[in-house]
């Protein structure tokens, strides 16, 4: 019986040095399906988190999804486990991120490719991915010599025909005569993890003609680097910086700064600055750019680079208007 | 020397059991080389299933999604035909549950929509299954590979109609739009509120009660009826059925046509009970996993239910590992899965003649009583 009760008491200490713990700073994470290590999106979110806890030494916690009700089973139980912050990866935690951030209203919430959402504990993160799209699409169609550039996406959804078009948009401004090629990879999530066909779609565009290949596929995207690689052709990296993959056959790579968002958002509420509401990330607030450094830098001396320049100036100054698919679900190209 | 049979009671109680804690003998040594302590960590798991508020809600939730894939297996493998289309049928019949819940969610009251969404999402997942069953029938082509080729067509239609037509304006995910409130199935912790019980939230709905339901009747099919009698005929000799004058064609298509329908309706679980709008993917591996669970249930709802109690335990444990350990990810939670699957389907013979001979040797000999199973 002393022995049962000891073993309560120790139980309840434990429980009361949890407890305490939670009123401390407790931040937390939930990658979706892509699994944290795509060498892309949920990666980029990763090195968000990687930096925040390299420069505080607080661990955050972490959980990947495997299928569509765990993401609000994931986030009620983070909040359990007393997480302070937590931060959603994707548009398809909108609506789970909104049934528990409404249920708690006590903690902060902050989710990224968001931004038709209301909730007062709530940041979100909308990221102006056309914008980088028209600027590698520019880059592509300043460095084809065949005068067909290609693109390869992920899964058939909305926010990929979103870079599409952008690129699209980008490649027509240098030349209407250019001729974008467009393949979405398939049409369920394992399409975004699927190098072979990636390197599929990548070799049969080059048959076609294609020399620069921009692709916004996840996982299939190392594919498409690597069949262009191999084929002496130029491929264009996404989301991460992608340009040592492949280096020489890397044109460039559209930056698209989650790990940015990641970092602040933590970084915000450990330093108790957290604001809510909408922030969209494009060229002007640096959540968006193109990428440069000593793999590529050869690559896009000259033209190139001067054309890029240029389009980010107009894009900035307001003199070009990148048109958003979702806008309105169609591009005007 | 010939080995002798093995007793019914330790074929149905004793092997599974070996059988499991094989599986988790081998999962426990990847886990202990991964550095963390097994023991624990097959704590974590049971409690993560069923221990904290809410946990049995989600292991039984998981296990309704298993119940309707998998007995849509079993019927079909009444007549040896091997539905792997099991996924799509259950996606197109959330297409079926989500069409009649927006069409008349709110026009009607739920009493009359619910029952007329469940019927839809049933014959959409029949209707799903019957081009593979007629083309097995009539053209002779394989079922295995048209139904497997069916599960990706079925996903590019709904990937379409969902970022297309049927996408929810204002935001940018592809679903639908919400379905009125009154379409919505009664979730357990509603339902128990109603009669004075609390529990933890949890997505465990009426479709639990609706898949147990479900298994009586493809007992009552298999066993008890003619259509059945028909059905297991041609499983066990298909010339003969044929000779006794059942039309094998006819009987091919009515069997996956019930098949899919029941593969359909775990869709109510999904898009009725929990989701209320069509989302993307939200078989996530449902009708697969089915395809296991009618192998190590051995094709009985009752084994189904059981196989369906352990997978609905793993998914949910397994997901709790994931937050407890930094060093054990999904992909971990896949091995174990996979091991089990091994264990108690691709190798559920191998421990049946050392243990037959074992058995002998211990028990006393005595003559064995009728052992035929149907």
């Amino acid at each position: 019986m002393m022995r049962l009760f000891k073993f309560f008491a120790a139980a309840l200490m434990v429980a009361a040095v949890g407890s305490a713990q939670a009123a401390d700073f407790k931040p937390a994470v939930v990658y979706d399906m892509g699994g944290k290590f795509d060498k892309s999106f949920n990666e980029g979110v990763w090195n968000g988190v990687q930096k925040f806890t390299e420069e505080t030494g607080i661990e955050v916690m972490e959980f990947e999804v495997t299928n569509p009700s765990q993401r609000s089973q994931a986030m009620q139980r983070m909040v359990q486990r007393g997480a302070t912050v937590l931060l959603g990866v994707g548009f398809a935690q909108a609506d789970a991120i909104n049934e528990v951030a409404g249920a708690n209203p006590d903690v902060k919430f902050s989710i990224i490719d968001v931004s038709w959402l209301d909730q007062p504990n709530l940041r979100q993160y909308a990221f102006r991915e056309h914008e980088g799209s028209y600027l590698v699409g520019v880059a592509a169609a300043k460095k084809s010599e065949s005068g067909t550039v290609g693109f390869v996406g992920g899964m058939d959804i909305p926010l990929i025909r979103k870079f599409a078009c952008g690129y699209v948009q980008g490649a027509k401004s240098v030349s209407g005569d250019v001729e974008v090629l467009q393949n979405m990879t398939g049409t369920t999530p394992a399409a975004w993890n699927d190098p072979v066909k990636g390197a599929e779609l990548t070799v049969s565009q080059i048959d076609r003609g294609a020399d620069v290949i921009y692709q916004a596929a996840g996982g299939t995207g190392l594919g498409v680097i690597r069949a262009a690689a191999d084929s002496g052709k130029l491929a264009i990296g996404v989301d991460s910086n992608q340009n040592h993959l492949a280096p020489g056959s890397v044109l460039t790579s559209m930056l698209k700064r989650v790990d940015v968002a990641a970092y602040e958002t933590f970084m915000d509420a450990y330093k108790g600055s957290f604001a809510t509401g909408v922030r969209s990330l494009g060229i002007a607030e640096g959540g968006i750019d193109w990428a440069v450094d000593e793999h590529n830098a050869a690559l896009v001396e000259g033209g190139v680079k001067a054309a890029v320049e240029a389009a980010k100036a107009d894009i900035l100054s307001g003199k070009v208007k990148v048109h958003n698919y979702e806008d309105d679900s169609n591009c005007p190209m | 020397m010939s080995t002798p049979p093995l007793p019914r009671w330790a074929e149905i109680g004793l092997v599974p059991v070996i059988n499991l804690t094989l599986a988790l003998l081998v999962s426990g040594a990847v886990i202990a080389m991964l550095g963390e302590d097994p023991i624990k960590a097959l704590g974590v798991m049971l409690k993560g299933a069923f221990v904290y508020p809410g946990s049995l809600g989600y292991t039984l939730y998981y296990a309704t999604n298993f119940i309707f894939t998998g007995l849509a297996v079993t019927v079909a493998y009444q007549v040896m035909l091997f539905n792997i289309g099991g996924e799509g049928q259950a996606y197109i019949g959330g297409l079926g549950a989500g069409l009649v819940g927006l069409a008349l969610g709110g026009v009607l009251p739920g009493v009359v929509v619910i029952p007329l969404a469940i019927v839809g999402a049933a014959l959409f997942g029949a209707a799903w299954a019957l081009i593979p069953a007629y083309l097995q029938a009539y053209r002779g082509s394989h079922i295995v590979i048209t139904t497997i080729m069916f599960n990706f067509i079925g996903a590019g239609l709904m990937v379409s109609l969902l970022g297309g037509p049927m996408m929810r304006a204002g935001q940018m995910s592809p679903e639908s739009e919400v379905m009125d409130a009154s379409t919505h199935l009664l979730s357990m912790q509603e339902l128990l509120a109603l009669i004075g019980i609390e529990i933890a939230g949890s997505p465990l709905n009426l479709s639990f009660p609706l898949a147990l339901l479900a298994c009586v009747f493809v007992w009552y099919l298999i066993w008890r009826s003619k259509l059945g009698y028909r059905m297991r005929a041609i499983g066990h000799s298909e010339p003969a059925a044929a000779y006794a004058g059942i039309r094998i064609p006819h009987m091919i298509i009515l069997t996956m046509a019930i098949s899919g329908g029941l593969a359909g309706m775990m869709s109510v679980n999904e898009i009725l009970g929990v989701h209320h709008k069509i989302v993307m993917n939200f078989t996530a591996g449902y009708g697969f996993t089915g395809i296991a669970v009618a192998l190590m249930g051995r094709n009985h709802p009752v084994g189904i239910v059981m196989a369906s109690l352990l997978f609905g335990a793993i998914y949910q444990g397994g997901a709790e590992l994931d937050f407890e350990f930094q060093s054990i990810t999904r992909e971990m939670v896949l091995v174990i899965q996979g091991l089990i699957i091994l264990f108690s389907g691709a190798l559920v013979y191998m421990i049946n003649r050392p243990l037959a001979r074992l058995l002998a040797a211990v028990l006393p000999a005595r003559v064995e009583g009728e052992g035929g199973r149907s």
